[in-house]
């Protein structure tokens, strides 16, 4: 179990991460989403221990995590920077995570970088964005660490590089299951691959829940203006619009099939929510209603 | 294969039941390992798992400790008993309702249903 008990980072008067408290059970897949600037770095390099929080600590199965050689040793954090030297060659930077990290495999390590096309006697300064991500896949996977976070790794690779690189996540977790974060904001890209998903907004955990439970969580329903704000009544709206007689409200809510039928029966339509519209709305501020009035 | 709708270890259970009622799963036959399924729909393993687990609660499946799942031996015949249940309910009362909204009287219908005999 990874604890976080009133983690705050704060960058002089600006609160990154705000009080956050979590329990993350080790061995599953997680996605961290969030907007840009909502703290998911900041969270992610405190969790890593890369950073010592203002305030709160980070424990693992009960250790205390910063500045821990054992907790570190056995994790893998994927960043922006590499944290690797620009006028290295790749073969030099897999060489050098061979030595550094327990459970590194440097024959998968090999495989990937052919997956990805990445040519071992290049230097990291003269990698191409998606190719400089691709490295950071290669890194993060080939770690094996027990715990593995992948900080918006996918940036820069097309949509066959991100295929691929989802692909290959899934079936080496599948053959060494460990913990896994994943930050992103290509949301609907990568949920059926997580098993929980944390939602960060402004610093704060907007939400913890099974991934799979957020489908179908939320609903789109569409009809004449009164019918639509009777059935609403009383359910979190998330988004509406009204054009002429005929609204549109997004509630937070899952109907029972008597309650679709009823108001099927008074003329009202009825669409799905996917996660990434659900993370759209929960974390948007102009969509922020508390009620339908 | 999955959409938003619902959540998918509920899709995945209605598919496998889908299969065992089409006959394409026999009984007693062994179905994929949550792994094997997890690899083959790419998705996450706990969210088959839970796929399974719900149609061993409801005894479509069964557990062979150490070797996998199976289909149980009634499991047709007892989704078939479910489905003719709710096949009223679900089916044809929305239908009557749609026949109603768009003035299809019930004797149309039935010429119609003639038709299919």
């Amino acid at each position: 179990m990874i604890e976080l008990r009133d983690v705050t980072v704060r960058f002089g008067s600006t609160v990154a991460v705000d009080d956050v408290r979590l329990d993350l059970p080790t061995g599953k897949i997680y996605g961290l989403l969030g907007r840009n600037g909502s703290g998911k770095t900041s969270l992610l390099s405190a969790l890593a221990s890369y950073r010592r929080p203002t305030a709160g600590t980070v424990r693992f199965d009960g250790v205390d995590a910063f500045e821990n050689p054992a907790v570190m040793r056995h994790t893998c954090f994927i960043r922006d920077t590499l944290d690797v030297s620009d006028s290295e060659r790749v073969r030099a930077v897999l060489r050098v995570a061979g030595w550094m990290r327990p459970g590194w495999d440097a024959d998968y390590a090999a495989r990937l970088a052919d997956l990805f096309e990445l040519d071992p006697s290049k230097r990291v300064s003269a990698l191409s964005r998606g190719r400089r991500s691709a490295l950071g896949v290669v890194l993060g996977l080939a770690s094996r660490a027990p715990l593995t976070i992948l900080d918006e790794t996918y940036l820069g690779m097309d949509a066959v590089a991100r295929a691929d690189f989802y692909r290959e996540l899934l079936a080496d977790y599948l053959a060494h299951p460990r913990t896994i974060i994943l930050s992103t904001h290509l949301i609907e890209e990568v949920a059926d691959l997580l098993e929980r998903v944390v939602i960060l907004d402004r610093g704060r955990v907007l939400l913890h829940a099974e991934a799979d439970e957020l489908r179908g969580r939320g609903i789109k329903v569409t009809g004449p203006d009164t019918v639509v704000a009777d059935f609403a009544a009383g359910h979190h709206v998330l988004a509406e619009q009204s054009l002429g007689g005929v609204r549109a409200v997004t509630l937070d809510w899952r109907p029972a099939p008597d309650d679709v039928a009823r108001g099927e029966a008074a003329g009202l339509t009825f669409g799905p929510v996917g996660i990434q519209d659900l993370f759209v709305h929960l974390t948007s501020p102009s969509q922020r209603l508390e009620a339908l009035r | 294969m999955f959409d938003d709708r619902s959540p998918i270890y509920l899709q995945i259970a209605d598919g496998i039941k889908n299969d065992v009622l089409s006959g394409a799963l026999k009984e007693d036959e062994q179905v994929m390992s949550t792994n094997q399924y997890a690899a083959f729909y790419r998705i996450n393993p706990a969210t088959a798992a839970k796929g399974f687990a719900q149609l061993v609660d409801e005894g479509v499946l069964y557990k062979k400790r150490g070797i996998g799942m199976f289909v149980s031996p009634d499991a047709r015949d007892k989704l078939r008993a479910a489905r003719r249940e709710r096949f009223f309910t679900e089916v044809v009362d929305p239908m009557l309702a749609e026949a109603k909204r768009v003035g299809i009287g019930v004797d149309e219908i039935v010429r119609h249903l003639g038709g299919a005999r």
